[in-house]
């Protein structure tokens, strides 16, 4: 290896700037998971008794089930018993506001670039920052209230909003979805939750940033977002954790609901740590996010940029109940060293005219394997569904693989399925031309990269469509050469 | 400006350029011409750094450089342009955002300050309404969906832009309907100021018509086997390459 090549791999070695550690005083429950670790989070959480016998349940029904395994992904054994399902920074019992939050806390945020105090907060977005099991604080809540909507962490709604909660838990993602949402179900710790009154539109974004901070302890969270009537919500979602040296869990449940004439967007850029060079350590991140239009003309946005991860699973989806819903998906994918991702989405058309669009962009470098998994299904009386489906793959050198598995099942003869799908690499000829008119190698590679994610970013609020652009930069830095 | 002394390269294991001398003084003009496969490409290519054209012995001195010591976009920084035969596409990339990042990119590597969007857009404009072309290029995707004139246009709009020290045209003229041809032309002409120079491959004599270079030099088999003044390449146009290898004949 001559020096440069030496020079680029410690670039990529110090380019997950994300990776510090908070040194924090936490209380965390033993490791393993059995029915008193569940009831020691439910009693931490002051939770009433039906949440406790939910997450029973879900517990019980896990112990039948095994891990998935036709994903095109190659997952090491998991012990579940190894690891710990709670960690919370130690402080006073829900600080009524954040002068009473650990000053450590709102230091590790704003070093993030999510900061929390009043002067500093990000214009117009409204921010959840959960850390590892627990919210740490919400921001705007007062005009939020104005509004009537309510954004809170999901502790705080349980305890709040217990009838709200009580309807919507479970009734998009039943417990008994997946071995990883039911896995959540038992032990999820916190998340956030959102309800939008009928006819109203948000003010403001509303985002939630995750970050995984404690050592051997899996993050489980659990968003819920009910949508009234003719309402509308943008949401993001972001998420950093240190580099450590073992691989950590990651196993979240996300439920959109939108009701009658309502649209609910959610966009994610997801940067756990990816691990290293070499495939050690990082995060495995197993999540259900599913969203129900379960009215008509509801429409659900799904856009997504995931760069982090050791291992990626995961299927944002739609189902489309309601006549003239709509669902979208926009993702971006980038895979680099010994990532493996296996991410797509199902798009489930039921209701009649229901459309949908997905819009796909892999890009894979390193030794890493990227792959785009989607189905879209049409029920019977799904009379005039329409899917268009986009499904691109971008190859940064040799050693790398990008593989699409496209399901299609239709069940009625009125409906309209377009699948479009490339692969490329990134050409020699594309690299020359932008160096001679002056681009050095990773300028070239951003650029050209960009270029190939513009129609998702696009998607993306301005803030974050800044920052993933950034992050992708950061990400493949040293991909090329 | 430019000195090549005994230049060879290789390109995939074959010898193309076979001790090639040429020296291109401030603001003169050089057409190269030559049959098919004598290395007129390569020669662009070698220059500008491409990988795969493997400079294996000579020298080039380009402004007081030695240009071989240079990356490809530290040439492009120290001057040197190359108008490419076939422009690369870039999907998604928007046309006057790939052309501020590469000239913000070559003056941020000349210590120099990033240029004022608003006088680079002037600029940009002022130079696509010469070449009559239409404004909504700059927003549509490098190249991507160009005819192939708009994209030789494209090319000379670049050129204008980045003001190099040294410009390679490699044959621009092909493909160019005669209207086209003429724009292009006149678009080199205007960025003739007396200090630039530049280096025009062609086959045909047409170009030449127009940009009237003070030298032409015919290349063959990797070395340049005749020069002269402009008279030279309407020979060529007269009688072919043919006279070059009077022992083959």
């Amino acid at each position: 290896m001559n020096q440069t090549q030496q020079q680029v791999e410690q670039l990529i070695q110090s380019r997950y700037k994300a990776g510090f550690y908070t040194d924090i005083e936490s209380e965390t429950v033993g490791a393993g998971l059995n029915e008193e670790v569940i009831a020691m989070i439910s009693a931490r959480k002051s939770e009433p008794a039906w949440m406790l016998e939910w997450r029973l349940k879900a517990y019980h029904h896990w112990l039948g089930m095994t891990p998935p395994n036709w994903a095109k992904l190659s997952i090491p054994a998991i012990d579940f018993q190894d690891m710990h399902y709670y960690s919370a920074p130690k402080q006073k019992d829900r600080p009524t506001s954040l002068d009473e939050v650990d000053p450590k806390l709102l230091e590790t945020f704003d070093k993030l670039g999510v900061p929390l105090h009043e002067r500093a907060r990000l214009a117009g977005v409204a921010v959840d920052a959960v850390f590892d099991s627990v919210s740490v604080g919400t921001t705007f809540q007062k005009e939020l209230r104005e509004a009537g909507v309510i954004f809170c962490s999901f502790s705080e709604a349980v305890q709040e909003h217990p009838e709200l909660v009580r309807e919507y838990l479970g009734s998009v993602v039943p417990y008994r979805d997946n071995y990883f949402a039911c896995l959540n179900s038992a032990v999820f710790s916190d998340g956030s939750f959102v309800w939008i009154p009928e006819g109203t539109r948000c003010p403001m974004e509303l985002s939630t940033y995750f970050r995984i901070n404690a050592r051997d302890t899996g993050q489980f969270e659990r968003t819920l977002i009910v949508a009234e009537a003719g309402s509308e919500v943008s949401y993001l979602e972001g998420c950093t954790a240190p580099m450590r040296d073992e691989n950590q869990l990651h196993a979240a449940v996300v439920a959109l609901l939108a009701k009658k004439a309502s649209k609910i967007k959610y966009s994610t850029v997801q940067n756990w740590y990816p691990g290293g060079e070499n495939g050690k350590a990082g995060i495995y991140n197993f999540v259900t996010k599913r969203g129900d239009c379960r009215e008509d003309d509801a429409r659900i946005s799904w856009t997504q940029v995931e760069t982090g991860s050791a291992i990626t699973w995961k299927y944002p989806s739609c189902i489309l109940r309601g006549d003239r819903s709509s669902g979208e998906f926009h993702s971006v994918a980038l895979t680099h060293n010994r990532q493996q991702a296996d991410t797509g989405t199902k798009m489930i058309h039921l209701g009649k005219n229901t459309t949908s669009k997905i819009i796909a962009k892999g890009i894979s470098a390193g030794h890493s394997q990227n792959s785009y998994r989607g189905l879209v299904r049409v029920a019977k009386r799904a009379e005039g569904a329409r899917n268009y489906t986009q499904c691109d793959s971008l190859l940064i050198g040799k050693t790398c693989g990008a593989h699409t598995f496209p399901y299609i099942e239709s069940a009625n003869r009125t409906a309209r399925i377009e699948h479009e799908a490339t692969t490329s690499r990134i050409g020699e000829d594309q690299l020359f031309y932008c160096r001679s008119r002056g681009l050095d190698e990773e300028e070239a590679v951003a650029l050209i990269v960009d270029g190939f994610c513009k129609e998702v970013f696009k998607e993306l609020p301005m803030e974050f469509a800044v920052e993933a652009k950034a992050l992708l930069e950061i990400s493949l830095e040293g991909a090329v050469g | 400006m430019l000195n090549i002394k005994d230049l060879h390269v290789t390109v995939g294991g074959e010898e193309i350029i076979k001790g090639l001398n040429l020296s291109v003084g401030a603001g003169e003009m050089h057409a190269i011409m030559g049959p098919n496969g004598s290395g007129k490409s390569t020669l662009g290519y070698a220059l500008s750094g491409r990988d795969g054209y493997e400079v294996t012995s000579g020298s080039v001195q380009f402004d007081g450089r030695d240009l071989l010591e240079l990356e490809i976009e530290q040439r492009a920084a120290a001057g040197l342009f190359l108008a490419l035969q076939y422009p690369v596409e870039i999907p998604g990339v928007n046309n006057a955002y790939f052309l501020r990042a590469a000239l913000n990119a070559q003056r941020k590597a000349r210590g120099e300050s990033e240029i004022d969007s608003m006088a680079f857009l002037k600029t940009v404009r002022a130079e696509l309404a010469q070449l009559k072309m239409d404004e909504a290029l700059l927003k549509r995707a490098v190249n991507e969906g160009f005819s192939g004139g708009e994209k030789k246009r494209n090319e000379i709009v670049q050129l204008a832009v980045l003001q190099p020290k040294l410009a390679i045209l490699d044959e621009t003229d092909s493909g160019l309907d005669i209207d086209a041809l003429k724009l292009v032309a006149e678009g080199v002409n205007r960025l003739r100021d007396g200090k630039r120079s530049f280096i025009v491959i062609t086959h045909y004599q047409r170009l030449l018509d127009y940009l009237k270079p003070d030298h032409v030099h015919v290349l063959s088999d990797g070395r340049i086997v005749e020069s002269g003044d402009r008279s030279l390449a309407g020979r060529l146009e007269r009688e072919g390459y043919a006279f070059l290898e009077p022992g083959e004949a």
